[in-house]
């Protein structure tokens, strides 16, 4: 093999590759947050709600699980303008991945509601609570937490999943690599740097997530103990 | 200017969900070969060989797939391969099916519990028979449900070969969404695709892992 590699190219190329972190990191924060937040909504519905609402969330959960991300950035990106939907880049990826994420925790936190046991719910009942008000200060927080570690891969996966909208020119970690390979001609290095990237990236994110389940947590188990 | 009619549309998507398909099955079948190989490295007996599986599936785990392609696409060439895109895309997607399925058996293979080893080992069996006559076939039972459930993943993470200029199903929906301009028509019916492929699977899973569970309850 006579390739010698060259990483001369990080001299010029290095804010490419901060602005395309930055873009990752702020995908992924509004992606996990509203995710998450549209994947307890929709674990309550399957759970608790209207059964026709239950029966609408269980279609969109085996849709979402069923197809490729990209496909469903490419129908929110390229389909829906179609119809009159218009919306920028980074908004159609920002949606795509709260509509991936928010179908896979709702099945998450679902297992996670349905390992309650049945005296919580009683026991909210008895204490004059509403179902409303047993789910959000009995059932939910225990549910989280038990599934929490889950959740946390979950949010890794489409982390990593979301490298694929630079597809659609939204300016990530992966549109970085994209870019510099198409000035300096050196592919393997520039997808090399964005990988090692990724992996420090994932590392960090799964540290942080269960960390910060830790900690919300924490007051809960000492009161438990 | 040419005029696509749905049917013509719909006859070339078909046509080329061969090719996901045909991918879908090499992917799986490699990858379970190469998994096999993973897991004995894994739950064997050798510390190097462990560590090393495990840096492995780590590496793959926690890596976009898409990166792991544009590193075959490209790092193949390194080693003056030629390399065509339907090389990368299957060469990559063994190497990324071969990390989760080795990490999904070895937790089939430790859920098999101690007091099996410790009464095959009482029986005077050898490491190779333990395994051969004891362990290995009830960890079979319980990695069917979740080996099928990852045979989704495989499906879907195939998308990811059109960017790399592997014309299956996703790459010959662009190529008719930018000819036809009827993008919502042609994405919808490419999710459609996939969704036929992959429902049937992903409901089996559910479907052995419920038996699986009323199985367990006797």
């Amino acid at each position: 093999m006579s390739y010698h590699f060259n990483f001369d190219w990080v001299a010029t190329y290095w804010p490419v590759f901060l602005s395309g972190i930055w873009m990752t990191i702020q995908l992924i924060l509004v992606g996990g947050i509203c995710g998450i937040a549209l994947g307890i909504f929709c674990a309550w519905a399957r759970t608790q709600g209207p059964r026709w609402l239950g029966w609408i969330v269980a279609i969109y959960v085996e849709l979402i699980r069923n197809t490729p991300f990209l496909i469903q950035l490419f129908f929110i990106f390229f389909g829906l303008p179609a119809i009159g939907v218009h919306m920028n880049e980074v908004a159609a990826a920002m949606l795509a991945m709260v509509i991936n994420l928010g179908a896979y925790s709702a099945e998450i936190i679902r297992a996670g509601i349905e390992a309650t046991p049945k005296g919580q719910f009683e026991a909210g009942a008895s204490l004059a609570m509403s179902p409303i008000q047993t789910f959000r200060h009995v059932v939910l927080v225990p549910a989280l937490q038990k599934i929490w570690p889950a959740l946390a891969s979950q949010v890794v996966i489409v982390m990593l999943g979301s490298s694929v909208v630079s597809q659609i020119a939204v300016q990530d970690l992966t549109y970085a690599a994209n870019f510099t390979q198409s000035r300096t001609f050196r592919a393997f290095e520039a997808y090399f740097a964005s990988t090692l990237i990724y992996l420090g990236l994932a590392i960090v994110l799964r540290f942080a997530l269960l960390r910060f389940g830790d900690m919300i947590f924490a007051t809960r188990r000492r009161a438990t103990r | 200017m040419t005029q696509f009619t749905l049917s013509a549309i719909v006859m070339a998507l078909i046509h080329a969900t061969g090719w996901t398909v045909v991918l879908s099955l090499v992917s799986f079948a490699g990858g379970g070969l190469l998994g096999l190989v993973l897991l004995f490295a894994r739950i064997g007996k050798s510390r190097w060989l462990q560590i090393l599986v495990k840096g492995y599936t780590e590496l793959f785990q926690g890596t976009p797939l898409l990166m792991q392609l544009f590193l075959a696409f490209f790092g193949l060439g390194l080693f003056g391969i030629d390399v065509a895109p339907w090389v990368a895309a299957t060469v990559a997607l063994i190497l990324w099916t071969a990390a989760f399925l080795a990490e999904i058996w070895r937790g089939c293979v430790t859920a098999i519990p101690k007091g099996q080893w410790e009464a095959s080992a009482s029986l005077g069996m050898t490491y190779f028979e333990q395994m051969r006559h004891v362990v290995l076939p009830q960890a079979l039972k319980i990695s069917i449900p979740p080996t099928v459930g990852f045979s989704v993943q495989v499906v879907k993470g195939t998308a990811l070969t059109s960017i790399i200029g592997f014309v299956e199903v996703t790459k010959a929906g662009t190529i008719l969404a930018n000819a036809t301009f009827q993008p919502f028509t042609v994405y919808g019916l490419v999710a459609l695709i996939y969704f036929c492929l992959c429902f049937p699977l992903s409901y089996s899973a559910k479907v052995l892992e419920r038996k699986m569970n009323v199985a367990h309850r006797h």
